[in-house]
This record gives structure tokens, sequence and C-alpha cells, in this order.
């Protein structure tokens, strides 16, 4: 605090709240549209006092989905489906990238420098650039509709690994010294050392990789073309594709609030670590 | 920077490196190669015959008034989204970092849509702007705004905007606070001494020293208006009414998915590909260079 201003202090609150207000306000809606009926929810203009169905429309989503529209099945399965991919794609990256970081740093061989280049411009290659034919590719793999389709081709790093890279060199020379003198080969090194050194990077990057790997659209949209692989984004655009008058807007809001509610509890009860991942992966 | 320490091994890094490397190829380089040659061919509609043609999808590209529209309405929409997705965040950036009561309180929520995926927030906004039943366009009415993002392609552009901009102050949000906090508050102090108010400091000391950041963030919110915003149009807009907001990267999966026409696709993608090259390019080489201050 530089100097005291009363009046400047009343105005930084009023228009942080203000911020606060237009952040909270869609999603207060969601949350109040979730908890009526189909008919309240259908009413123009919507009311803004809760209603006390959001416990049996949460329900009804998740074990048999959003009726009356396209079908789009049950939701604890799209959640299941997103969970399984945002796991193994943020774990995915994590592991790939930190061998890789591991191999850049601590050995020397030939080709190390293309390899450095290579996963350099795939951070020019992002998937909406190449839609067509990597889906081409994909689909000759034999990969739609599964696990590994909806997440092997994300699972490149380039920001993971050069994270990964910066740190490993900012890890004192003595400590790879000491390993090797008391015989420790690369393996035991990356283990017992850089490993356990390295937990806070990881937990900062599962957490910016696994709300990446939440989110993700595009790809599903492609990949999965059967109900039962549809991620919860995928399949809340189903359930809004029937046209206007079919949409049942307390459902899909109940949906929208089960999609929201696992990364909103990452990002919030790792706050600290998400804003460091968020700082350190874009630097 | 090198290590003294290495490990000797002939077969172990190439094993290390194996995964990613491989990850790279085929999905990266193999399809952008891909898109690359099918981008000099044309191809009959039942892919029987291919033929190359050098240059000519793109000259068709460039001679389509739809493609063209298409680059005046991603240019509109990457502007207004970097303008105020920037200013907003700058804004609450700036008091959330004087205000030392509740600080925290506000910063939680100001980073929540920061989790929530662009489907979702293309799907909560397109509620709120319904026109039949949503609380915002409503609300419009009695202003005398008749509200229809179906009908009206200015409306459809401003819900798409409005939440591609919502999602967006998180991020923006977390970079400005990280940036105010790295200036040295003896800088803020001195002129405080000198007798410059509040708002003579923002704009002399404050701001200049934030610039490394604001570029930076003006980067990065143009690759995420180009590209990242994909969900929200495709949940919301369809690129519609009409073309009205069918930006590029909407345009690419059109055309190829829908369209199937994999010529003008493939050169639309290659086009894509040197936009993210040039702005990754510019973001490494002017970006690293200032941000020596901190």
């Amino acid at each position: 605090m530089i100097e005291r201003r009363p009046l400047l202090d009343a105005i930084s609150h009023l228009i942080l709240i203000l911020g606060v207000v237009i952040v909270a306000f869609p999603i207060y809606i969601a949350f109040v549209a979730s908890s009526q009926t189909a008919e309240q929810a259908a009413l123009a203009p919507l009311s803004l006092i809760p209603g006390d169905q959001l416990f049996h429309n949460l329900s009804a989503v998740l074990n048999t989905g959003a009726t009356g529209n396209v079908s789009a099945g049950p939701v604890i399965r799209m959640l299941w489906v997103s969970l399984a991919s945002a796991l193994i794609i943020a774990i995915g990256k994590i592991s790939i990238s930190m061998l890789s970081a591991f191999a850049m740093v601590y050995f020397r061989f030939s080709g190390r420098n293309v390899f450095f280049w290579m996963i350099f411009v795939t951070l020019m290659l992002p998937v909406e650039v190449r839609i067509t034919p990597t889906y081409k590719v994909v689909s000759d793999l034999g990969m739609l509709n599964s696990y590994a389709g909806l997440t092997i081709p994300l699972i490149a790093s380039a920001t993971a690994t050069f994270l990964f890279r910066q740190f490993f060199l900012t890890v004192p020379d003595e400590l790879a010294e000491a390993a090797r003198i008391d015989g420790a080969g690369p393996l035991r090194f990356f283990k017992d050392v850089l490993w356990p050194l390295s937990r806070t990077n990881v937990v900062a990057l599962f957490v910016i990789m696994f709300i990446y790997g939440w989110n993700q659209y595009l790809w599903p949209l492609l990949i999965s073309t059967e109900q039962s692989m549809y991620p919860i984004g995928v399949g809340i655009r189903r359930m809004i594709a029937g046209g206007d008058a079919a949409v049942e807007w307390n459902m899909v809001m109940a949906t929208l609030l089960l999609a929201m509610l696992p990364p909103a509890l990452v990002v919030l009860v790792m706050q600290k670590w998400f804003v460091k991942g968020l700082v350190d992966s874009e630097k | 920077m090198e290590k003294r320490a290495r490990f000797r091994s002939a077969w172990l890094p190439y094993a290390l490196v194996a995964p990613q490397i491989i990850v790279t190829l085929v999905f990266f380089f193999w399809p952008a190669a891909q898109a690359m040659y099918q981008s000099v061919l044309l191809q009959d509609a039942f892919g029987m015959s291919t033929q190359f043609v050098w240059l000519d999808n793109f000259k068709g590209l460039f001679a389509d008034p739809s493609y063209l529209a298409s680059f005046k309405t991603t240019a509109l929409f990457s502007v207004l989204v970097a303008f105020l997705g920037l200013s907003i965040s700058l804004i609450l950036a700036v008091f959330a970092d004087r205000v030392a009561r509740g600080a925290t309180i506000y910063k939680t929520f100001l980073i929540l849509p920061y989790a929530v995926s662009p489907v979702v927030v293309g799907v909560l906004w397109m509620f709120l702007l319904n026109p039949t039943l949503g609380v915002v366009a409503h609300a419009l009415r009695h202003f005398g705004i008749e509200w229809n993002n179906l009908i009206n392609g200015r409306h459809a552009m401003i819900l798409i905007v409005l939440a591609a901009v919502w999602k967006q102050i998180s991020y923006n949000f977390l970079f400005f606070l990280a940036g105010l906090q790295a200036i040295p508050k003896s800088l803020i102090e001195a002129a405080a001494i000198d007798g410059a108010g509040p708002v003579r400091r923002f704009a002399t000391i404050v701001f200049p020293l934030l610039s490394p950041t604001s570029f930076f963030l003006l980067v990065v919110n143009i690759v995420y208006s180009f590209f990242d915003t994909f969900a929200i149009v495709e949940a919301t807009t369809q690129g519609g009414p009409g073309k009205d907001t069918e930006i590029l990267v909407f345009k690419v999966f059109n055309d190829g998915f829908k369209g199937g026409d994999l010529g003008s696709a493939a050169a639309q993608s290659v086009i894509l590909m040197s936009i993210v090259v040039v702005l990754t390019v510019v973001q490494f080489k002017y970006v690293e260079k200032k941000v020596q201050y901190s």
C-alpha cells in the first residue's frame, strides 16, 4: 500500500465485485435452470430463484441422459470417458516429455538437435490446422472410437518438454556426478534424484494438462462417432442438436454443471500449482 | 547451457526420446506433409483420380469471396476478442493488485472460467442469449433491443465474442497480475513521493513496464481467437447466420468434413499453418528478448 485513498479503495472493490458478478452470473444461471422442472425452465423469462429439482435432474441425466431430444446416452458414461481421456493425456504428456527432456539434457547423442527442433515445430501444428489428414491417419490405424485414438495423437507436448528441460538444466551437476561415482546408472539417477526433485513441476503441469485434456472438443468430435465413446463436451453438443423447441434446458444445464465440476475442483483445490503451471508452461 | 556431468549409452537416449518422436512423426509431421501434398492436388468427388495442379487450390481460395469474407470475419473476431479480453483483464488485475483485503476471494472467482471448457462456455452464453428463453436477451428487450442471434449476424458475432472473452479473462488476469507484482515497489513509491497520483503512476510507470506481458498476451490471445475458439463457434452459431460468424478454423472443418472438398481444405490448412508459424516466431523472437527486466 503506497498511500491511503479510501475512495479509490471503494472503487477497486466495486470493480472487482462487478468482475466477479460477470464471471459468476452465467454459472449461477446454469445452476438455477438445472434446479427447475422442464416446464419452469422453458418459461420466458427464467426465474432467477433456484427451484428444488436439482438432485432429481442431476440423477436423471447421470443415469439416463436427457430424453425428448437426440439421445446422447447417460451422462455418467460421458464423465467416465472424459475423465479417462483427461488422465491418459495428462499422465502421457508428462511421462513422454520428462523422458525426452532427460535424454536431451543428460546425454550427448547424434540427432539431439534434430529431435529438439522436431518437438519445437509441433508448437506450430495445432490439431485445428491438420484436422483432415490427422483424422485419416487415426482412421487408417483403426483407432476411431477408442481411448488410444482420443488420447495418443494429443500427448506430444513441446511446452512440457521445454519446461522439464529448463528445470533439469538448473539441477546442480554435482548430483549427477555424485550419482555416477556411487555407481548409479542413468535410470537409477532419474528415479531416485530427478523424479523426487521434479514433483512440484509435475503437479503443476498435471493440473494444466488435465484441464487441457478434459476440455478437448474438436478432436473427440471427429474420433468418437459411437455414443459410448462421447466425452461430455460432445454429449452436450448432441443434446442441443435437435433444434430449439425440443431442447430440455434444465437437463442440459444440469449436464453443464457436471461437466464444469471436475476441472473447477482441480483448479480450486490446487490453485497454487495451477497458477505456477500456467505461468511456467508459457514461458 | 550444457551439462558437465553426462551419462553414456549408445541406445538409451534414443529409447527415451522415442515415444515423443514417434507420436510427433505419426500424428504431426506425416499429416502436415499430407496437407501440404494435398493442397497442390485436385481430387475428383469419388477420389478416383487425382491431378497435380500446382497452386490452383490457393488461387481458387483467394479468388473465392467466401474465403476472403471468412478472413475478414476472423480478423474482426480476433481484434474484438483480444482488445476486450485484454482491457477487461488489465483493469481487473490492476485493481486486484491494489486491494489488500479480499484479494484471494476475487482471484479465486476470476480464475474459474479457465476451468470451463469452450463448448460449455458456448452453450452457457447461447442459453443466456437465447432469443425466446434467455435471461439476458429478455433484459435487452426491456431496453428496446430485439435480440436475435439466429437471424442477426451482428448479434451472432457479439455472442461468440462474449463467450470467447469470458473464457479468456482468467488467463489474461493471472498473467497481468503476475506482471504487476513483478514491478519493483520502490519505483512506484519513488513516483508517489514525487507527487504522482495513481493515474499518472499507471500511465507513466506501470503500463510501460507491463508492455512485455501485454505483448505476450496479445500474441496468445490472437492464437486463442484463431484456433481455440472452434468449439464456441461450432456449438453456438455453426458459422451462421449465413456465413456471418464463419471463422477460418470453422471453415476448414466445414469444407473438409462436411463439404468433402479436400484440396481446398488442405490449402486452407497450409495457410493456417503459415499463420501459426508467423505468430510463434513473433512470440519467441520478440517476447523472449523483452522480458528481461523481471
